[in-house]
C-alpha cells in the first residue's frame, strides 16, 4: 500500500497509489491512513483517481479513515472512477461523504454564493 | 452455445485477488461490457471473501472453486467451497445498512451481501457432501452478439 501527501493552503491531499483496495489491503489501508493523517488540516482529501476496483472491505476501511480523524475533521473523496462510484452509490455511502469527479474539482475555490 | 471456464485457488485474501483478476480476464475475453463485467467482480468478489473470512474460519484455508457458464443471455458463477455451512443452511438476507446515522457509528462492514442481491439477478444455494455451492446468475448482453444456430 502506498499514499502519498500532499500539503495545500487549507487542506491535505493522500493519493492512494494502488489499483485495488480490496480486502487483502483494506487493513493496511486504515493504518497508513491513520499514520499519514495523524495530524494535519481539518481537511483531508482522499485521492482515488488510481484504485479501479474496490470491494466492501474497502470501502469500509475508508469508512473506518474518516472515523478516525474525529469529528473536528473531514474526509472528502475526489476522482472517483466508475467502478467505485458504483459501489458508494449502491451502498448509500454517496450520501456520506462529499464526493468530487476530480481532484481540481475537490480544491477548486468555494462558488461565489458561499 | 455455452462457453464455460474455471479455477481454483487457496482461500487466502492474495490467492483470491488473483483468482478473481484471471475470471475478470476471462470475462473480458468473452465480450462481456466492462461495466459489466465490474458488476460481476464486485459480487464475486464479496462471495469470496465471505468463503475467504466466515466458510474458512478458524481453519487452515482450503480450496475455492470457480466456474463459469456464459449463455447467450446470462452468465452464471458458480463458488464451492468446503468450508463451513451459512448459518442456519440458509444465505443472509443482505439487508441495506443503514447509513443515516452519526459518523461515529456508520457501518465499516456488513455491505457484502446486500452487493451480491443488488447485482446478481438470482443466487442459489445448495449444501452438499460437506461443500457450499453458490451460484449467482446475471443477466448478459456480449458486445459481440454469438452467431444465430
Amino acid at each position: 500500500m502506498s499514499l502519498t501527501t500532499t500539503m495545500t493552503d487549507d487542506a491535505q491531499i493522500v493519493k492512494v497509489n494502488a489499483e485495488r483496495i480490496d480486502a487483502a489491503m483494506a487493513i493496511q489501508f486504515k493504518e497508513d491512513m491513520r499514520t499519514e493523517t495523524e495530524s494535519g488540516p481539518d481537511r483531508v482529501i482522499l485521492d482515488l483517481s488510481d484504485v479501479q476496483f474496490i470491494d466492501s472491505s474497502g470501502l469500509g476501511a475508508i469508512v473506518a479513515a474518516m472515523k478516525q480523524l474525529g469529528s473536528a475533521r473531514k474526509l472528502d473523496l475526489a476522482g472517483l472512477t466508475p467502478m467505485v462510484e458504483k459501489v458508494f452509490r449502491l451502498t448509500r455511502m454517496d450520501t456520506v461523504f462529499d464526493l468530487y469527479g476530480t481532484l481540481s474539482d475537490a480544491t477548486a475555490p468555494a462558488g461565489a454564493n458561499s | 452455445m455455452v462457453k464455460t471456464f474455471a479455477c481454483s485457488f487457496t482461500a487466502t485474501n492474495l490467492d483470491a485477488r488473483s483468482g478473481i483478476s484471471s475470471v475478470v480476464t476471462q470475462l473480458r475475453t468473452l465480450g462481456i461490457p466492462g461495466a459489466r463485467v465490474d458488476e460481476v467482480q464486485i459480487a464475486l468478489t464479496e462471495a469470496v471473501n465471505n468463503v475467504v473470512e466466515h466458510a474458512y474460519e478458524g481453519a487452515a484455508p482450503g480450496d475455492v472453486r470457480i466456474r463459469g457458464e456464459l449463455y447467450p443471455e446470462r452468465l452464471w458463477i458458480s463458488i464451492q467451497d468446503a468450508g463451513a455451512p451459512f448459518p442456519d443452511g440458509e444465505l443472509p438476507e443482505g439487508k441495506p445498512a443503514d447509513v443515516s446515522v452519526a459518523t461515529e457509528n456508520l457501518p465499516e462492514g456488513g455491505f457484502g451481501w446486500f452487493l451480491i442481491r443488488e447485482l446478481a439477478s438470482q443466487v442459489q444455494y445448495e449444501r452438499t457432501d460437506g461443500s457450499n455451492n453458490l451460484s449467482l446468475c446475471f443477466e448478459i448482453q456480449v458486445t459481440s452478439p454469438p452467431a444465430k444456430v
